[in-house]
């Protein structure tokens, strides 16, 4: 035990107090540098309560000196105001140099037409990259964050079928307005073999093979006032899109999840249950919430999402 | 405080005092360092003509993505060169080692430039090492202060030049050195100037032989690359010390004929090559990991042997075979080797930096959702397509694909499209194919980039996957 020989050697300086006798302080002394630096971090900590917002006032607290922050808030207005990370920040995303760069972009999309963007690869790169943020932002919480949609609930925007048209007018539209789909419920109108009868014959429109003499009863009623089917479907049962009636003819389907099975029962109760039960699908308006560069944006970037037309 | 029974946990240093020297390798080391400096400071001022692109001649530019260095422009995809460039530097290091010892550490080191930067300083300030001991021991005096205060505002400045001059090489350095003291330079250059001027403040002002004895791993590791033929600065024993060791020039051992009838060997302890010294050890002592072979001490012994007319330095390069009479060999089958090595890393370096691709494509898959049923129950996929244009002049070029029978290949309006020079273009293609539903799983194809009106570049293919539903992924 070298250090308690030290000690008792009176190697280990005390301070020279001694209680109940024998009990002592010893002095160990810190490093000067220690010391030194310890210094320096009290005169740091004093000049920045002078320059900093530090101390809490009762109700409010010290604001510190020659720290003025001007930025311009979110309602246009010009701020004046001490230091604070909040005030940094908005004046970095509105005038820092990315941001200033972000806006060069977006005014110059702002100012071109559709057809202007569609045709520079440039401008394409950046709007894929900013309008991936706003899809996320906007449109991923029910569309799935590639365009994915969910069978039955929400249209998938990366394929090729467009409820309400593919043309860049029309999807500029769809977001900026917004979309009600509605096909009403048959179960009061059809017994179960007319529901039968009428899903055969909409699922031969896509080539699926279905019982000859059940379609043909099903075609009566779809093309005729009993079932009224062709009013919106239309007759060749391609859809209006004026309506957002779907495609029944293609191999797309939104709602009935007639490709996740290959058992043709399955595919007729599918079918059957949405007849029955009807669709009431809802797509909001965003004109208010974005700008419309953003919506111009988004436009741009759900078009090319499944080629648009 | 002081306390004689304590163990120190750290030694404290020992403060050295350098003397001044002259002569053949003094000046060899003073030429490296003008040559070093030169380039160092200089080499961000020099203008160079491009067509695109800024006008320095080397330009590190972090923002763009892009390395210039004179006529070569090193894109991000070509950065495995700097891993390249690394391990010729790592075996160029061993080879020269292998051969000539610490070559590195006595001539090229930036610790040793800057440290005898400092000690030039120090020495035109304070003056010689006589001088600097007795200003040190002297009391503090006005004179005193001021020598002190100099010494270190000028070792400062000369740590902030070293630190500003760094910064400019990633940014444009006429219009950031207006920027750096107008206050609109990026943080980063600050925090950079700030951090170098620090940096070398305190290794070459304060720490020096410290950070090669304590810090530096080479200083380690370099040994194990030594062996009994490898030059080394040694002290040449037998003639120094002969059979009665060094003495003294004294009334007896006045002259050389005088010494060596008695025994007594050509050294004449005047502790010099000690004094000149930079690390603070004694040659005589045998090699020794501190010595960073500067060959100073050699200088130093040859004034000395020069003005006594006794011949040639008493320390010089040797090896230790040869200091023992032995054959020495310089070429060893581990030095061919890292020589053959060198150049094998050297040569293939240049034939990449050489056979830079003039154009390139990458595809990236889209991978949310993978692939997506079509109308026509056709599938599609869809591709992030990356080119990059590396020549100074735009290029049209036709995108196509191969290798997917009957799948057609839609890029909205941008089937053909012109790279600007110096510039990447992302582009999306969104492939359509397999109308049966039985065919599965996945394909291969490739995606080709076609120049236009350039007989000079190639197509360019990069593979792509086509994923289909039942696919094991």
């Amino acid at each position: 035990m070298s250090d308690k020989k030290a000690r008792s050697q009176g190697a280990v300086q005390t301070t020279g107090h001694a209680w109940d006798g024998d009990i002592q302080e010893f002095n160990n002394p810190l490093p000067t540098w220690w010391l030194w630096a310890f210094y320096a971090t009290v005169v740091f900590a004093l000049i920045y309560w002078v320059l900093y917002p530090a101390w809490p006032v009762g109700g409010s607290f010290t604001k510190g000196m020659f720290n003025d922050i001007t930025f311009v808030d979110s309602d246009g207005s010009v701020k004046t105001t001490h230091w604070n990370t909040r005030a940094l920040l908005i004046r970095d995303l509105k005038e820092g140099k990315e941001a200033r760069l972000s806006q060069e972009y977006m005014s110059k999309v702002a100012d071109a037409s559709y057809a202007q963007i569609l045709a520079d690869p440039e401008m394409m790169a950046y709007t894929r990259s900013v309008a991936k943020g706003l899809f996320g932002d906007n449109c991923a919480a029910c569309h799935g964050a590639g365009g994915q949609g969910v069978i039955g609930l929400f249209p998938n925007l990366a394929d090729d079928a467009w409820l309400w048209g593919g043309s860049i007018e029309q999807v500029h539209k769809t977001i900026a307005d917004g979309r009600y789909g509605f096909m009403p419920a048959f179960s009061d109108t059809f017994d179960a073999k007319q529901l039968r009868d009428v899903a055969s014959y909409v699922l031969s429109l896509s080539g699926n093979p279905v019982d000859g003499v059940a379609r043909a009863r099903g075609e009566k009623i779809f093309q005729t006032q009993e079932g009224g089917c062709h009013y919106c479907h239309t007759p060749a049962g391609t859809g209006l899109k004026s309506q957002g009636a779907a495609n029944l003819t293609d191999q797309i389907w939104t709602i009935a999840d007639v490709n996740g099975t290959d058992d043709p029962a399955v595919k007729l109760e599918r079918v059957e249950k949405v007849i029955s039960g009807g669709v009431q699908r809802q797509m909001p308006h965003w004109s208010e919430r974005l700008t419309p560069a953003q919506i111009k944006l988004l436009t741009v970037y759900v078009h090319e999402l499944g080629g648009g037309q | 405080m002081a306390d004689a029974g304590a163990q120190p946990l750290y030694q404290a240093r020992i403060p050295i005092y350098t003397r001044s020297v002259k002569g053949r390798f003094r000046n060899l080391k003073w030429g490296i360092l003008g040559l070093a400096y030169s380039v160092y400071f200089l080499l961000p001022w020099l203008r160079w003509e491009r067509n695109v692109g800024p006008d320095q001649a080397v330009l590190f530019d972090i923002s763009a993505r892009k390395f210039y260095l004179f006529d070569l422009v090193v894109h991000a995809q070509d950065l495995f060169w700097l891993a390249g460039l690394l391990v010729i530097a790592a075996l160029l290091l061993f080879f020269v080692t292998g051969l000539a010892g610490r070559v590195f550490c006595g001539y090229f080191c930036f610790q040793t430039l800057w440290t005898d930067l400092y000690m030039l300083i120090e020495r035109l300030v304070q003056g010689d090492r006589v001088a600097r001991i007795r200003l040190d021991k002297a009391p503090w005096s006005a004179a005193k202060l001021v020598r002190k205060t100099s010494t270190h505002f000028l070792w400062l400045l000369a740590a902030f030049l070293t630190g500003l001059t760094f910064t400019l090489y990633w940014e444009d350095a006429p219009r950031l050195i207006v920027d750096w003291f107008s206050g609109d330079a990026p943080f980063a250059a600050y925090a950079t100037t700030l951090f170098l001027t620090a940096t070398t403040y305190v290794m070459a002002g304060l720490a020096r032989e410290q950070v090669c004895t304590y810090m530096c791993p080479y200083a380690r590791f370099q040994s194990v690359m030594f062996d009994a033929d490898t030059r080394i600065v040694a002290y040449d024993t037998s003639r120094g010390e002969a059979r009665r060791g060094r003495h003294r020039v004294t009334r007896q051992l006045k002259n050389r004929e005088q010494r060596q009838q008695q025994g007594v060997g050509d050294c004449i302890d005047c502790g010099y090559c000690v004094q000149v010294c930079p690390t603070g050890i004694d040659i005589r002592d045998g090699l020794q990991v501190q010595c960073i072979s500067c060959a100073l001490c050699i200088d130093a012994c040859a004034t000395i042997m020069d003005s006594l007319g006794w011949g040639k330095s008493l320390i010089g390069y040797t090896s230790e075979k040869q200091a023992a009479g032995l054959p020495s060999r310089l070429w060893k089958p581990r030095t061919i080797a890292y020589g053959v090595l060198l150049l094998t890393a050297i040569g293939a370096l240049a034939w990449s930096v050489g056979n830079q691709a003039p154009l390139e494509l990458s595809v990236v898959q889209l991978r949310q959702p993978l692939f997506v049923r079509l109308s026509d129950g056709r599938i599609q996929n869809r591709y992030e397509l990356h080119m990059e244009n590396k020549t100074d002049e735009p290029i049209q070029v036709a995108i196509m694909m191969r290798g997917l029978a009957g799948a057609q290949l839609d890029l909205g309006k941008l089937a053909s499209v012109e790279l600007p020079p110096q510039r990447a273009l992302h582009v999306l293609a969104r492939v359509r194919w397999g109308s049966s539903r039985d065919v599965k799983g996945s394909r291969g194809f490739d995606f080709n980039l076609v120049p236009q009106r350039r007989d000079d570049l190639g197509m360019i293919s990069a593979p792509a996957t086509f994923y289909l539903p039942g696919t094991n992924y």
